[in-house]
């Protein structure tokens, strides 16, 4: 079993895709209990191998036996590893939250949901788990079009919004392809941990040059870093809420997960630091992209575009962990990752519980929204100070080793921005808290009168997993670095 | 320099394909035109692939007289890698292209026209 | 320094932490278990902390790490003689302000009561976890938790005045609190140690002004707290709370938490070594200085009771931090008791102001002639914390007043010797013609007869008022607050 759980992550969900496809044809209700099964044996499989990788290092994966670098292998270090845990658990928690809400916005199209949710998931298990550049490629398009696919069963302005996704979303993955075809000319190897080995002897090549610079904009295009964001706050705003949920918190993470590990697995850190001035070009960027994506959210009056925004500041806080590249900031990268998959999740499942319930997601018609769902929207809220960075939930951690590695790299203006937009993020959560518990109730009502009507329990259990999870995170944020992230860094940096 | 241009030519062609394909994916109105953008954006990576493995003169890679009669003989053959890695490729942009169709499909149901100007102009 | 380790810091916290869960499980519908929850957590934390008060005094400290959070910072609080005196005064005043909370809500019929309690209650939690914090990234955890638990409070009342209100209070804390954390990760690069130590840490890291600049970005963000001019402004706004919520607000966990933490910065972050070195002590005394009379003078415009304590308050946080600039015995001494004695003083006048406003819905000062007659322990009260404020013997605050004054002749500082004297000449100057009023001139439009608030208000009024003068008796009589700040004071001045 611990042998096979990278390969089993990935490909149960394949299988159960095209079962859930058969079965639903037959009866559409199982649809949901086989979504349901395939992903937590996903998840167990991924918590199993992050064990297997604490307790004795990297798995390596030679799939159908054949020895890389002819066949295609899977490699699992640290890293991966936790990236993995985490996005097949969330992956879980908003399947188990996506029925009620599919139910109402989707009635006829339960079964291709679901069938399109497991690709997705196995597109994006794929991607974390390969150590192979084409495979890689192969998968992240599964992910995309699964992802195209859901963005475009949303509402009105979806088909629109998905079809600019469609075309970004194809500029940025045949980048990625043309840079592995370079690395194939100069290399004739396909595998990363082979490529790892030749390439420092051609870090003057310009081929392998063009082929970095294509592979940086491609992913960047693909976790929607700023100025290349644009695709990203139509599609996650129109798609259906369950679809946006899962896309908010994974693919970008997911992108900016391969980013990581192009720069310091594939090309050794000093190239991508020093040969390369990448890593300031990207910390600049990702400061714009944070105040740009704080600033925007300002101006938003729908509570899911405010949070597209938000996601697009929050790739800007992985970007600047990245881009100031010393350990303490890459800590704080590969921390906000794990960190921003839960808050994500946590605002996004909010905002559709709230648009199951009152059908709105203008903020200034929340009110007495408290009174009708209490506990959904303290869960919002503790998602939301995370975001701002009220320790002890988990967003403060990352701030906090981010703030650091930014002194030590003597990038004072990044402290700045990160300050700054954490002030930024106060200001939007707290609008949107003082319209849900502030209002002062309309003349002649009485607030007693509002029933309370709160979302239904397969809404809020998921809720309260993600909350838990943000506490955890943070009050443990110590644990996890000693025992996980440590050992994802690369130890040259 | 000519000469330099000349012997590479497919190269040239690969790299002024992609950039009609990127003109098209991004400058044109119509969403169709941008499918076939995309499409042209495409075909020429796969240019690029399959002239990466092309060899003056290289055969098949199949090994005739197998068991051993001949030495395999890496330098004859045109290398293989590069047109399966497209075959996958091309699996990859075909649903793509089937994707971004049966959205412009969705598209034109809900608002009659395929310009994306006109599309913007009737959302508001 | 002996160290001893021991669960009950970690209990003391998770009481207020269960009593809020607890309160707000009990809710509306149950209001007399909510109530009682309230109690019961109050007086259980009191206990707890009380406990631990006679080690404390025999000049030990109290340790207990609860995780690691990064390489030498843990989670972790650290019962020192400092911390203890905030954290006795927090929790002890609690259980008078929840004793009153509970008949100014009932008898206003205020709405969201549950959220009210439980905001307090975590508040506490905040005020609390500050004091006991054993390094600044505990301190910033607690005091983010008590600034964001505040908030509700100050907008309780969701008037578009009470929420401009709090609109205002988080605009400062939360820019104060960017500052903090600028400053906590540049002390943490500097020195790679966040640990309070008494004497300060940060001595020999970095250049002279580096240290400078982390000096003055952290009076910024905990001032902000602090209410120091001129970031004092959202303090008189937030005057729009209901009372209890002001008297929380400024006599026992809000500013008093921003005062402990620039106290904190002072003695245990730079120490008295370093800053008389750097030379900015003197720039922070100047500055203080400023707000002491500004505040006082502006307090003398106000005709509105609660605001005209505000600027009372800001004052005599600003005496606090001026005691701790001058950096002598005498005057850390002072400043350090101030702390709980300023605590119960301006407390009974806040809980005062409220029993007024529960029995006839005044606020302003010209309307309140001749109300003495009406409630004369209400008033009675009020005048023994006006006299304490003023520094009059018989009442604790002339204590504290004394050795700040001594502080100030020690230190050969006689400007600011003469600060301490106007301020509490302008006092007297604002405090006098209330009571004055209220006994000796004519009520005008009200009955002058015996009517008093509801007993659960006055009750803890008298409470604090009679401990007011104990204080001043027997400074060190059970909480002995006198005893610790002399502990601190020797630890501080004793290691530098």
């Amino acid at each position: 079993m611990s042998l096979h759980s990278p390969v089993l992550a990935v490909v149960i969900p394949l299988i159960c895709a095209f079962l859930a496809l058969l079965f639903g044809w037959w009866r559409k209700n199982l649809c949901y209990p086989i979504t349901l099964v395939a992903l937590s044996s996903s998840f167990l499989a991924s918590l199993n191998t992050l064990h297997t990788v604490i307790t004795t290092g990297t798995i390596r994966y030679h799939l159908g036996n054949w020895n890389p670098p002819w066949g295609i292998e899977y490699v699992v270090d640290h890293l991966n590893a936790l990236v993995l845990g985490i996005i097949s658990c969330i992956i879980l928690v908003v399947g188990v939250y996506s029925k009620r809400s599919v139910e109402q916005e989707l009635p006829e199209k339960i079964v291709f949901f679901y069938t399109l949710y497991l690709l997705l998931a196995t597109g994006l298990f794929g991607i974390v788990v390969t150590g192979d550049m084409f495979n890689l490629y192969v998968f992240l398009e599964i992910a995309s079009l699964a992802g195209y696919a859901l963005i475009a069963i949303g509402e009105d302005g979806a088909p629109l919004a998905s079809f600019r996704y469609v075309i970004m979303g194809t500029i940025g993955a045949c980048f990625y392809l043309l840079g592995v075809g370079y690395l194939y000319i100069a290399t004739g190897s396909l595998n990363m941990a082979d490529l790892s080995q030749m390439l420092p002897e051609l870090y003057d090549s310009r081929v392998v040059l063009v082929a970095f610079t294509f592979f940086m904009v491609g992913l960047a295009l693909k976790m929607a870093l700023f100025p290349l964001h644009t695709w990203l706050p139509d599609a996650y705003t129109h798609a259906p809420s369950t679809v946006s949920a899962l896309l908010a918190p994974t693919m970008t993470k997911v992108g900016a997960y391969v980013m990581i590990r192009i720069m310091f697995t594939v090309f050794k850190p000093d190239f991508s630091i020093s040969l390369f001035p990448i890593t300031s070009i990207l910390g600049w960027l990702a400061a714009a992209a944070i105040l740009f994506g704080s600033i925007m959210a300002l101006a938003q009056v729908d509570l899911k575009r405010m949070l597209c925004f938000v996601v697009v500041a929050e790739i800007g806080y992985i970007g600047i962990g990245v881009g100031i590249a010393n350990r303490t900031a890459l800590i704080g990268a590969i921390l906000h990752i794990v960190n921003d998959v839960f808050m994500m999740a946590c605002l996004f499942l909010a905002v559709g519980a709230i648009v199951y319930k009152i059908g709105t997601r203008n903020i200034y018609r929340f009110r007495y929204l408290h009174r009708k769902m209490p506990l959904m929207m303290a869960l919002f809220v503790a998602g939301g100070l995370s975001v701002v960075g009220i320790p002890p939930l988990c967003g403060f951690f990352s701030k906090w080793y981010l703030i650091l590695g930014a002194f030590k790299a003597d990038k004072w203006i990044f402290v700045a921005v990160i300050l700054v937009s954490s002030l930024l993020n106060a200001i939007l959560f707290f609008r949107v808290i003082e319209n849900v518990y502030l209002e002062p109730p309309e003349a002649g009502r009485s607030l007693e009168e509002i029933p309370t009507d709160e979302a239904p329990l397969s809404m809020l259990l998921p809720m309260f997993v993600v909350v838990a999870g943000i506490i955890l995170l943070g009050v443990f944020s110590g644990r996890i670095i000693d025992v996980v992230i440590q050992f994802a860094i690369p130890p040259s940096i | 320099m000519f000469d330099f241009i000349l012997s590479r030519y497919n190269y040239w062609i690969y790299i002024i394909l992609m950039m009609i394909g990127l003109y098209a994916m991004i400058g044109k109105k119509n969403l169709i035109k941008k499918i076939i953008g995309m499409n042209i954006f495409q075909t020429a990576i796969i240019l690029f692939f399959i002239s990466t493995a092309a060899k003056r003169g290289g055969t098949l890679p199949i090994i005739e007289h197998a068991h051993g009669a001949h030495p395999i003989q890496a330098a004859s053959y045109v290398n293989p890698l590069p047109h399966v890695l497209m075959l996958t490729a091309i699996v990859v942009m075909v649903s793509t292209l089937g994707v971004a169709l049966a959205i412009v499909i969705a598209i034109y149901r809900r608002y009659n026209t395929l310009e994306e100007d006109e599309i913007l102009n009737l959302k508001r | 320094m002996e160290v001893v380790y021991s669960i009950s810091p970690l209990l003391a916290m998770l009481a207020s932490l269960m009593g809020a869960i607890l309160i707000l499980f009990a809710g509306e519908r149950n209001r007399n278990l909510r109530e009682f929850w309230t109690i019961l957590a109050s007086v259980v934390k009191f206990s707890i902390l009380s406990s631990m008060a006679p080690l404390i005094l025999a000049g030990k400290t109290i340790e207990y790490t609860i995780v690691n959070i990064c390489p030498g910072v843990y989670l972790q609080f650290r019962v020192d003689a400092f911390g203890m005196i905030f954290a006795l005064l927090a929790s002890g005043l609690w259980i008078a302000v929840s004793i009153y909370s509970i008949g100014y809500m009932r008898d206003l019929k205020e709405h969201a009561q549950t959220r009210y309690f439980f905001c307090f209650a975590m508040a506490i939690f905040g005020a609390v976890g500050a004091a006991l914090s054993a390094n600044l990234l505990t301190l910033y955890m607690f005091y983010e938790i008590l600034t964001i638990s505040t908030f509700p409070l100050v907008a309780h009342k969701e008037t578009p005045d009470a929420i401009k209100a709090g609109r205002k209070y988080l605009a400062y804390l939360l820019t104060g609190a960017a500052f903090v954390l600028f400053s906590i990760g540049l002390t943490y690069y500097l020195t790679g140690s966040l640990d309070f130590v008494a004497g300060g840490f940060v001595g020999g890291h970095g250049s002279r002004n580096l240290l400078r600049l982390l000096f003055i970005t952290f009076m910024i963000g905990f001032g902000s707290k602090a209410a120091v001019m001129p970031i004092h402004e959202w303090l008189p706004s937030a005057m729009i709370a209901p009372t209890p919520v002001s008297g929380l607000l400024h006599a026992v966990a809000v500013v008093k938490a921003g005062v402990f933490c620039c106290l904190r910065v002072i003695l245990y972050v730079f120490g008295p070594n370093l800053l008389s070195d750097l030379g900015i002590w003197l720039i922070l005394a100047y500055f203080v200085s400023f707000t002491v009379i500004m505040a006082n003078l502006i307090a003398l415009t106000q005709d509105n009771l609660k605001r005209r304590l505000a600027f009372s308050t800001i004052n005599n946080l600003s005496i606090i931090i001026l005691g701790a600039a001058l950096l002598s015995s005498n005057a850390i001494k002072g400043s350090m008791i101030h702390i709980p004695f300023h605590g119960f003083m301006k407390i009974t006048l806040f809980l005062c102001a409220g029993s007024i406003y529960v029995k006839t819905h005044k606020e302003l000062i010209s309307e309140m002639d001749g109300i003495g007659r009406l409630m004369p322990f209400t008033m009675g009260s009020f005048t023994i914390g006006a006299l304490g404020l003023t520094g009059i013997p018989p009442v604790c605050g002339f204590i504290s007043k004394w050795y700040l004054c001594l502080g100030a002749i020690e230190a050969k500082q006689l400007i600011f010797l003469s600060v301490f004297l106007i301020s509490a000449l302008l006092d007297a100057a604002y405090f006098f013609p209330i009571v004055y009023g209220s006994f000796f001139k004519k009520p005008n439009g009200m009955n002058p007869r015996f009517n008093e608030a509801p007993l659960l208000v006055v009750v803890p009024i008298v409470v604090t008022a009679i401990f007011s003068i104990i204080f001043f008796v027997f400074p060190n009589a059970f909480l002995s607050f006198f005893k610790m700040a002399t502990i601190a004071t020797h630890d501080i001045l004793g290691r530098g």
